[in-house]
């Protein structure tokens, strides 16, 4: 497992190329990248985390992803700091003998990290700053790999 | 004990973290939370509704029924908001 938390900006092709380099067997990279959506006259993203917490929960949750698939790679980047519109902010990638295994545990791993990992996004507008609040849907969509 | 707080729950409070002696009556992490809203000012607005907040104890998710213990780190933040 590869698993950054920084505040510099991260090259996909890199990431794609270093899976890819996970072993002769891969046959499948699924990635997920997020972005700063610019929407509502976003002026930026800030993000902060709870270091040692973060990187222990995503640990236990690619953990279980290499229990429930055969995985030959994972790559997680979380940014942190000031972001703005269109921006990466977010890296999953899964490496895989075949396709079925890297995009669920791609979406496995996403979900949880929205619902569990320990970041918190406060958002820039001309009206002022203001904190995200949690999405129900978001936990609906990482209770669904519980039943 | 270790406090640590997160997000609104900081500003709130006025800081990220804070060395505090465990009272005796204090057992859980819900009691913790009654004694420091009892100190009034930004621990009142903090903890003013425990339900828009979280917990976890030595860096792990945990309800607001669990023990705790006097080298314990714990820390309070709303719902995390990341990805």
């Amino acid at each position: 497992m590869n698993l950054r938390i920084q505040i510099e900006d991260f090259d996909i092709g890199t990431e794609c190329d270093a899976l890819a380099g996970s072993g002769g067997h891969v046959g499948a990279i699924a990635t997920f990248v997020g972005l700063v959506r610019g929407d509502d006259a976003l002026i930026a993203l800030s993000l902060e985390h709870y270091p040692g917490m973060t990187e222990r929960e995503i640990g236990r949750h690619v953990q279980e992803a290499q229990m429930r698939w055969p995985l030959l790679g994972v790559t997680i980047i979380h940014r942190i700091g000031r972001l703005l519109p269109g921006a990466r902010i977010v890296f999953v990638g899964v490496a895989a003998s075949h396709r079925g295994a890297a995009f669920e545990a791609c979406e496995f791993l996403m979900d949880y990290l929205k619902t569990r990992a320990p970041f918190w996004k406060q958002e820039e507008r001309p009206q002022g700053i203001a904190w995200v609040e949690a999405r129900v849907s978001d936990d609906n969509a990482a209770q669904r790999w519980r039943q | 004990m270790k406090l640590l707080y997160f997000a609104w729950v900081r500003q709130k409070i006025g800081r990220g973290d804070e060395e505090m002696k465990r009272a005796p009556g204090v057992t859980t992490i819900a009691g913790l939370m009654s004694s420091l809203r009892e100190r009034g000012g930004g621990y009142a607005e903090a903890f003013a509704e425990p339900a828009r907040l979280r917990a976890a104890r030595n860096r792990e998710h945990v309800p607001f029924d669990t023990p705790v213990c006097d080298d314990d780190e714990i820390a309070f933040f709303p719902p995390v908001t990341g990805g």
